[in-house]
């Protein structure tokens, strides 16, 4: 993870040309989205006549945007997806360090105290003892996030990946009352990022730099993935037990290792967050509490996360995600 | 009727007019302290929200559990103080109840305060401010916040055109009456906001078709505000928020509010104004009885919900249940239940405390219960963990409290101010009753309904 976070420029230079398409792609399916909601506004509210006439003018952009980077092999739409194998995750018990899915997300996104994008939550197990769930965003195909935010702020990629453009967001926190993952933050203050992530140039696929009072979370690291590398946390686990894959083409890996995702999913009993809900994530799990690392259900406890920066950004504040105050 | 009345008529409503009128043209010490008050309590606050736009919400209670507080409690519980007002009011015109003449003006006035102070909520409380307009750029139907924003433009609008229609003859009355005795910028206001009205029987049939329209519109679109408000949470996968009733119960919880607030109102001013006469203790009692009605309402409806749920007692409803009995918000659950919803329906069916003070009491308790359940609902459903991890806290900062505070202030500074530029009651309205009932008595000695007095009234006994 530390060879991501120092180069963050080189990745800038990998992704760039997918970067673009995605983001033509983007600006695309907004301005549809933003015709519908502009003429509706405009008719309840009668005033906004130019607005209409302007955003009508921006329809007639050309819809042929290639989708180049998000393409497999057989020139399908991706559809990336996870897989954590509970059974491989010990909670770094036996490294003896924080989670370091966590500790290399935050440094590669620069995510903020108190932020844990992907967070390893401690679950009681039925006959006592416990097992260590690590939790990115779970990419809902049914996100109740996206449905409640009221400007567009959030969305669904076309290859699946729910994302958040903090330059739209307006902080009115439905998508965190909505989730049922716990997986959105809000910047509730100028978040505590080091002086160097303020010169990341922001796009909705990596959310650095962070604003000021405005939601983010895990963006599943789709940049990451284009260029043919693994997620942040993927790369970070000690034990290999998150495996990043696409379903378009059955495959998943945890860099050490390469299934066949549709047979691995099955042979293992997988099975998704609160499925109840109905929300369909994109991150499946296989049961376990870190027995194939030597893990024992009882050994309770892991380090507590921490953001390594010395230095943060002038005015900075650090909150609580609990609510004390600090 | 016309100012053509017999002289007995128009000796009651020499009075009326006096009476009513003449808070227009004085204001005593104790009114500028007061004003000078709520302007220094609303200072504060607008200092206290300009540390909120310096260092974002940091300064509030809020955190990532719970994301929702204060602001969001005096939302909704502002919204539903407004619905006083327009139902009431226009639920009691539809009924064609007598009693209502001397209250609707208050009512109505109410629920555009209400609004104005309740709307203002939810952007105290964006991250956000300076992108408010993205609502309007971007804003999407599918999502509950844009239903509010809809349903509440629409509801002030509506609000403000049911509370401006009666006020047009009391513009014109005013207009005529008050001449000199007031401001030049009271004058042009009453000359301008009476647009010509003369009381001619054309005027009159307008005005009456006007409000006929108005009262039968302004009752679904109040019903279907404070449902819209209900769905910020209803449609949130929380559990202690998965209620298809909730629309119901905050609609029934917000005429509950709505009542309570108007007759703390209608005390103030009964006293301030010395309008005894006008205001009796039968209006009290007829909108105390309202009150006693819809705290069984409420009652039932928290039934409803506890128990179908408590007898289930699935994994998340139990850690709310335990919360809202027991544990961390149960002082706010009992002081609503025992004080916000028993203790006011015993106050009032008991005969020895039906009467003014008790009802004001009742009032009291009601509107502080409310703002209780208001947050316990809010907070509540966010408290309730939906991942392994320990349940949150939430207090609200100095921030929060102080806009508060400040909240409250303004919807008084608003009321204190329009209270010395409209007639506090519906002069014209009070006096054609009493003309009725005058006319009745000497026609029909024994006559319970009068009948249609002239052509000008086709709605009959209005």
């Amino acid at each position: 993870m530390t060879q991501k976070q120092s180069s963050p420029e080189v990745r800038d230079k990998i992704v760039t040309r997918e970067e673009e398409a995605a983001e033509n792609d983007r600006k695309f399916q907004l301005s549809r989205r933003q015709l519908l909601k502009m003429m509706g506004a405009a008719a309840a509210i009668g005033v906004a006549a130019p607005l209409v006439t302007k955003v009508m003018a921006s329809s007639s952009e050309s819809p042929a945007v290639a989708l180049s980077g998000a393409e497999s092999t057989s020139k399908r739409l991706r559809r990336w997806m996870m897989v954590i194998d509970l059974r491989k995750c010990d909670g770094c018990q036996s490294v003896d360090l924080p989670p370091q899915c966590t500790a290399g997300c935050i440094q590669s996104h620069f995510a903020p105290e108190p932020m844990e994008w992907i967070q390893v939550f401690e679950a009681e197990l039925p006959g006592g003892g416990t097992q260590f769930i690590p939790t990115p965003c779970q990419s809902c195909q049914s996100p109740p996030c996206v449905n409640v935010c009221p400007v567009g702020a959030t969305w669904t990629t076309p290859e699946g990946m729910t994302l958040i453009d903090q330059e739209r967001c307006i902080g009115c926190r439905s998508c965190m009352a909505a989730c049922p993952y716990d997986r959105r933050f809000f910047n509730w203050g100028s978040p505590p990022i080091p002086p160097e992530a303020t010169f990341i140039e922001y796009h909705p696929e990596r959310q650095t730099p962070l604003r000021k009072g405005v939601t983010s979370k895990c963006d599943f690291c789709v940049d990451m993935a284009r260029a043919g590398r693994l997620p942040s946390c993927a790369q970070s686990c000690p034990n290999n037990a998150i495996y990043y894959g696409d379903f378009e083409e059955d495959l998943a890996t945890n860099g050490d290792e390469v299934v066949e995702l549709s047979k691995f999913l099955s042979d293992n009993n997988a099975y998704r967050l609160k499925e109840e809900l109905n929300t369909k994530p994109r991150v499946h799990y296989i049961p376990g509490h870190g027995q194939d690392v030597g893990r024992d259900a009882y050994s309770k406890g892991r380090k507590d996360t921490v953001w390594p920066w010395k230095e943060t950004k002038e005015g900075a504040k650090v909150w609580d995600r609990l609510g004390h105050r600090k | 009727m016309g100012p053509s009345g017999s002289p007995q008529i128009s000796g009651y409503r020499e009075r009326l007019e006096d009476r009513v009128l003449s808070p227009l043209t004085t204001a005593s010490r104790a009114y500028y302290l007061l004003i000078g008050i709520l302007v220094l309590i609303i200072a504060w606050g607008i200092y206290a929200y300009t540390t909120q736009l310096r260092d974002g919400l940091y300064v509030t209670g809020l955190r990532d559990r719970i994301t929702w507080g204060m602001y969001i409690t005096l939302f909704v519980f502002f919204i539903g103080i407004s619905h006083a007002g327009t139902l009431i009011s226009a639920i009691l015109r539809v009924s064609k109840a007598e009693w209502r003449v001397p209250v609707t003006r208050m009512a109505e006035f109410i629920t555009v305060v209400a609004l104005m102070i309740g709307a203002l909520m939810p952007l105290i409380d964006l991250g956000r401010p300076d992108r408010v307009h993205h609502l309007f750029m971007f804003g999407r139907w599918q999502a509950p916040i844009t239903w509010d924003i809809l349903a509440i433009t629409t509801y002030f609008t509506g609000s403000l055109i049911y509370l401006y229609l009666p006020l047009i003859p009391d513009f014109a009355l005013a207009r005529d009456r008050l001449g000199d005795s007031v401001s030049p910028f009271k004058r042009v206001l009453y000359r301008t906001l009476a647009i010509g009205w003369r009381g001619s029987p054309e005027q009159r049939r307008k005005l009456h078709v006007a409000m006929g329209i108005m009262m039968i519109l302004i009752i679904p679109i109040a019903v279907s505000v404070h449902t819209v408000v209900s769905w910020i949470f209803g449609m949130t996968l929380r559990d202690a928020w998965n209620n298809p009733e909730f629309g119901v119960f905050f609609v029934a919880g917000a005429i509950y509010s709505g009542i309570a607030a108007l007759i703390i109102l209608m005390v103030v001013i009964r006293k301030a104004y010395h309008l005894e006469e006008y205001l009796t203790p039968k209006h009290f009692i007829n909108l105390g009885y309202m009150l006693a009605a819809l705290s069984l309402i409420m009652m039932y409806f928290n039934i409803l919900e506890y128990v179908t749920e408590g007898y289930k007692l699935t994994g998340e409803s139990e850690f709310g249940f335990n919360q809202l009995f027991t544990g961390a918000l149960a002082p706010y659950y009992w002081f609503y239940a025992i004080g916000g919803l028993v203790i006011p329906g015993v106050i009032i069916l008991i005969p020895w405390t039906r009467n003014i003070p008790g009802i004001l009491v009742a009032s009291i308790l009601v509107v502080i219960g409310m703002w209780m359940e208001r947050y316990f609902i809010v907070v509540g459903g966010l408290r309730t963990p939906t991942m392994p991890y320990e349940a949150a806290d939430y207090f609200p900062s100095w921030v929060e409290w102080s806009i508060m505070t400040a909240a409250f202030a303004g919807f008084i500074l608003i009321i204190t101010i329009a209270v010395k530029i409209l007639p506090v009651i519906a002069i014209w309205e009070v006096a054609e009753v009493h003309d009725e009932h005058e006319l009745a008595a000497r026609g029909r000695p024994i006559e319970a309904v009068p009948p249609p007095v002239t052509a000008a009234q086709p709605a009959g006994g209005d």
